[in-house]
């Protein structure tokens, strides 16, 4: 297991190199930079622009750009946003918990709905709520996010009134973040009704955000089940006599696992990747919404280290994931 | 779904009850996180929104919806008769706001308005790189540094700038917000303690509204400022949920959330107009939108061949398409709210049978050009893109090829200052300060030839001639007859094709009271309330 555990750890250091290259390069690839935006119509002379841009740091020769800012990440240091002038470790983790809790709620609910939704379409192939299940599922896959968050926020904030419209809580609520949590924050306040406002302000924008990693996982989990249930095993199991909800609980669910774990890691970039639409259509104050307008910013510091720190996640989600196969899995390790 | 209704029951209950304890709060639903709270530090709206409108106060000031100057903080002045002296008298006992990290032992005086123009003007200045790479752009991009020689202490309550050169529209820059007055002491506070960058997120100053709190992208908070200087607001606590999205922005004011918000969709300003709870204001924007020929490069030096593209194209079409009839067509490089704005000028007519044939006299035939359509919706000129496909019709019309081109906007904006680029570009321009100047002299003067002010190229010698000898003008009526003469010049002249004005539109709740539309797209939340 160690050995496993070390090599998959090895892995991660090109990695790191690549996306601190890619990051970096990315954002000066585009056309334009941060002095020109900041200027807009207004228009600079060269001599002025080159001013601006000698005081940001841009003018110096890229690989020396890079190293600068390579050194400064292995000294934790992610650089300073070029617009608020504040560390971009700071900016990044005064947002990450609002991501993080939309992100594990959405999980929560893809995993909570689309593991038994899976299962159930498989026990039942075939059947209307089979059909029913994959039909929503690929509908579900394919709602552009951008068109199916409004959709919801016009529906049941708009004509229904039942959930709030956009923010994490109500605006008459007013404490101190002690955690970053609204759930939590919410409870420590005691401040009645607090709490229940948060989870208000979570439903829909959790909702939209879990579509398309439920759908994968309820079509994910059917599949895994369909070929788990074929195995000669499953036979042995029904003829022993063992009833139907040992069967599918334990012997079939178990292993078709593995490959919905896989699902569910990956999703993880996924819902990374919808957060940043979602945020912004729910005013929603995370990380994903900080870079939307960092690029439009052209705020390179900021794009740069969010990139990277978002990347590192991802990689440690993986890393994880590779760990609980090998505990799922013995044969994995011992590859 | 019953537990989702039990919560939301709890949710409104507690709304209804906390609805005591937090009267006349005013919650305005913003369009963008601020960059910051130093208004020095930066050049947009919603920024001068979240600082330097709530939170300071200027020398001078425009008067609440005008484009006209008042006394701010400077409570009279004087001119030197060479127009290079300006003598400040400073209003007395205004204080600075006391905040839980601030508490100001002096009342603001001239240490502080040196202070607020040298810090931004003298990269010697010890607070001039507080935060690094502080570029102050505002400041740059009006001139200042050529324009001020110095700016001096002559008393506790009297400060004297001193000009390079006159320059009436100087007054009108003193207005704007990054000539916000900071407070010195303060600044001098976070230096000794090493916390020079909480002067960007910590602000003091003595406006209408005291910073409380921020919280990045979610929601800005502020309370009236007991000690202002005009007396205490009548909303207590002032709120700005940051709501980026238009649409929800929307909905959100329909819900009751907030009581006001800015830029909303074309599309959905019917239905706010239908809504019986919401009151939608109109008012002409101060801005301007053009397709600029580059009058250096043939044929396009030529006065005919521009004034025949001129009549090729329907602009009544280009207004209706992109702005759904919430802008009107441009006839001058001014818009009709802004002083001296010649009305007596007649725009080209719409006439592509005479356009084609003057540009058969021109001896043009089989023209090929570009047209530059900008990547991004600015208030001015929402799809640039389908302007230019409109515009593209009409040339076509009169045997003119055009192709559409556009860049990513920073790399547009580099490429159009540029003193070569090729074709006719597509641009605009919203007033910074109410003067004329801040139009004719910036976006068609000589000086601002191979920027992206100019990006007609234009240095016509009589045109360049009355805005400069307007600039150095005091006497107002002596103002306005050189910039309607400078007008007439430009049109005949044509070096733009001036497509719109656009309308700036404010829903907000009938609740809210005596909110003035600005015609410099501010959005001000002093002398508001709200009914009970």
């Amino acid at each position: 297991m160690l050995q496993y555990l070390l090599r998959r750890l090895a892995i991660l250091i090109p990695t790191f190199i690549g996306v601190s290259l890619v990051a970096f390069a990315f954002i000066r690839v585009l056309p334009g930079d941060p002095v020109l935006l900041l200027a807009g119509e207004h228009g600079m002379s060269p001599e002025r622009h080159a001013e601006a841009m000698h005081l940001l740091g841009f003018d110096q020769p890229l690989p020396i750009q890079y190293l600068n800012y390579l050194a400064g990440i292995l000294h934790g240091d992610f650089g300073q946003s070029i617009v608020t002038k504040r560390a971009v470790l700071s900016e990044f983790f005064a947002r990450f918990p609002a991501t993080l809790e939309l992100s594990i709620c959405a999980m929560i609910l893809a995993a909570g709905i689309g593991i038994p939704a899976g299962v159930l379409a498989a026990i039942k192939r075939g059947s209307t709520f089979d059909h029913g299940i994959m039909g929503s599922a690929l509908v579900g896959y394919s709602m552009p996010i951008f068109w199916w968050g409004p959709l919801l926020i016009i529906l049941f904030s708009g004509i229904l009134r039942w959930t709030p419209v956009s923010g994490r809580i109500s605006l008459l609520y007013y404490f101190p973040q002690r955690t970053g949590f609204m759930l939590i924050d919410s409870l420590l306040s005691g401040q009645p009704g607090a709490l229940a406002s948060a989870v208000s302000h979570l439903i829909l924008p959790a909702i939209v955000l879990a579509t398309i990693p439920l759908a994968v996982i309820a079509r994910q989990t059917r599949s895994a089940m369909l070929e788990v249930l074929g195995e000669d095993y499953m036979r042995t199991a029904r003829a022993k006599g063992l009833p139907p909800s040992r069967v599918i609980g334990l012997h079939a669910l178990r292993n078709a696992m593995i490959p919905v774990i896989t699902t569910i890691g990956l999703q993880v970039g996924v819902l990374m990747a919808g957060a940043i639409l979602t945020e912004t259509i729910f005013s929603w104050p995370g990380v994903g919404k900080w870079m939307v307008d960092s690029v439009f910013r052209r705020d390179y510091t900021v794009i740069q280290g969010g990139l990277l720190i978002i990347a590192l996640i991802i990689m440690m989600v993986n890393l994880a994931v590779d760990i609980l196969y090998g505990l799922i899995n013995p044969r994995i390790r011992r590859q | 779904m019953r537990m989702m209704k039990s919560l939301l029951a709890a949710t409104a209950l507690m709304t209804l009850m906390s609805g005591a304890a937090y009267a006349k709060t005013l919650v305005y639903c913003s369009e963008g996180s601020p960059e910051g709270f130093d208004p020095g530090l930066y050049t947009s709206g919603t920024t001068f929104d979240a600082a330097s409108r709530t939170i300071y106060n200027r020398l001078l000031e425009f008067k609440h919806g005008s484009t006209e100057l008042e006394p701010g903080l400077a409570e009279s002045y004087t001119v030197s008769d060479d127009g290079l002296v300006y003598t400040f008298k400073l209003r007395s006992g205004v204080k600075f706001q006391t905040t839980d990290y601030f508490t100001p032992t002096r009342d603001m005086n001239a240490d502080d308005v040196v202070f607020s123009f040298e810090r931004q003007l003298d990269s010697n200045n010890p607070f001039n790189q507080y935060v690094a790479g502080a570029v102050y752009e505002y400041a740059q991009a009006m001139g200042f540094p050529g324009l001020i020689k110095s700016v001096e202490k002559v008393d506790d309550l009297t400060v004297k700038f001193t000009l390079n050169q006159p320059n009436s529209p100087f007054l009108a820059d003193l207005g704007m917000d990054f000539a916000s007055i900071v407070s010195k002491e303060y600044a001098d506070k976070l230096k000794a303690a090493g916390n020079e960058n909480d002067f960007n997120q910590k602000p003091i100053g003595t406006g209408p509204f005291t910073f409380v709190a921020y919280q990045p992208d979610a929601v800005i908070r502020y309370k009236a400022n007991p000690d202002y200087y005009k007396g205490k607001e009548k909303i207590d606590d002032l709120v700005f949920a940051i709501t980026p999205d238009a649409t929800v922005r929307v909905q959100k004011l329909k819900s009751g959330e907030c009581q006001i918000m800015p830029y909303p969709n074309a599309a959905d300003v019917a239905d706010l107009k239908a809504d019986s709870n919401l009151t939608v204001l109109e008012q002409a924007g101060l801005n301007v939108a053009y397709l600029a020929y580059n009058t250096t490069q043939p044929p396009f030096d030529k006065v005919e061949v521009r004034k025949a593209l001129n009549m090729a194209v329907d602009k009544k079409a280009v207004v209706q398409a992109v702005f759904q009839g919430l802008a009107e067509v441009a006839k001058n490089p001014i818009p009709p709210t802004m002083w001296s704005y010649n009305n007596d000028i007649q725009d080209d007519p719409y006439d592509p049978e005479k356009a084609k044939q003057m540009l058969a006299d021109a001896g043009v035939k089989d023209l090929t050009m570009n047209i530059w359509a900008m990547p991004v919706s600015r208030p001015y000129m929402l799809n640039a893109r389908r302007a230019a496909e409109i515009i593209q019709a009409g040339f076509a019309k009169i045997g003119v090829t055009a192709n559409i081109v556009t860049y990513e906007w920073g790399d547009y904006l580099k490429r159009a200052g540029q003193k070569d680029h090729d074709g006719a570009v597509i641009l605009g321009w919203t007033g910074d300060n109410g003067d004329p100047d801040n139009f004719l002299a910036t976006l068609l003067g000589c000086d601002g030839v191979g920027t992206s002010n100019n990006v007609a190229e234009f240095c016509d010698p009589k045109f360049d001639d009355l805005t400069k000898k307007a600039a150095a003008t005091a006497d107002m009526a002596e103002r306005t007859k050189l910039y309607e003469e400078a007008q007439v010049e430009f049109k005949a002249q044509a070096p733009w094709m001036t497509l719109d004005h656009s309308t700036v539109v404010m829903p907000m709740s009938k609740k809210v009271i005596g909110y003035k539309q600005d015609p410099l797209g501010i959005h001000r939340f002093d002398g508001v309330d709200l009914a009970e």
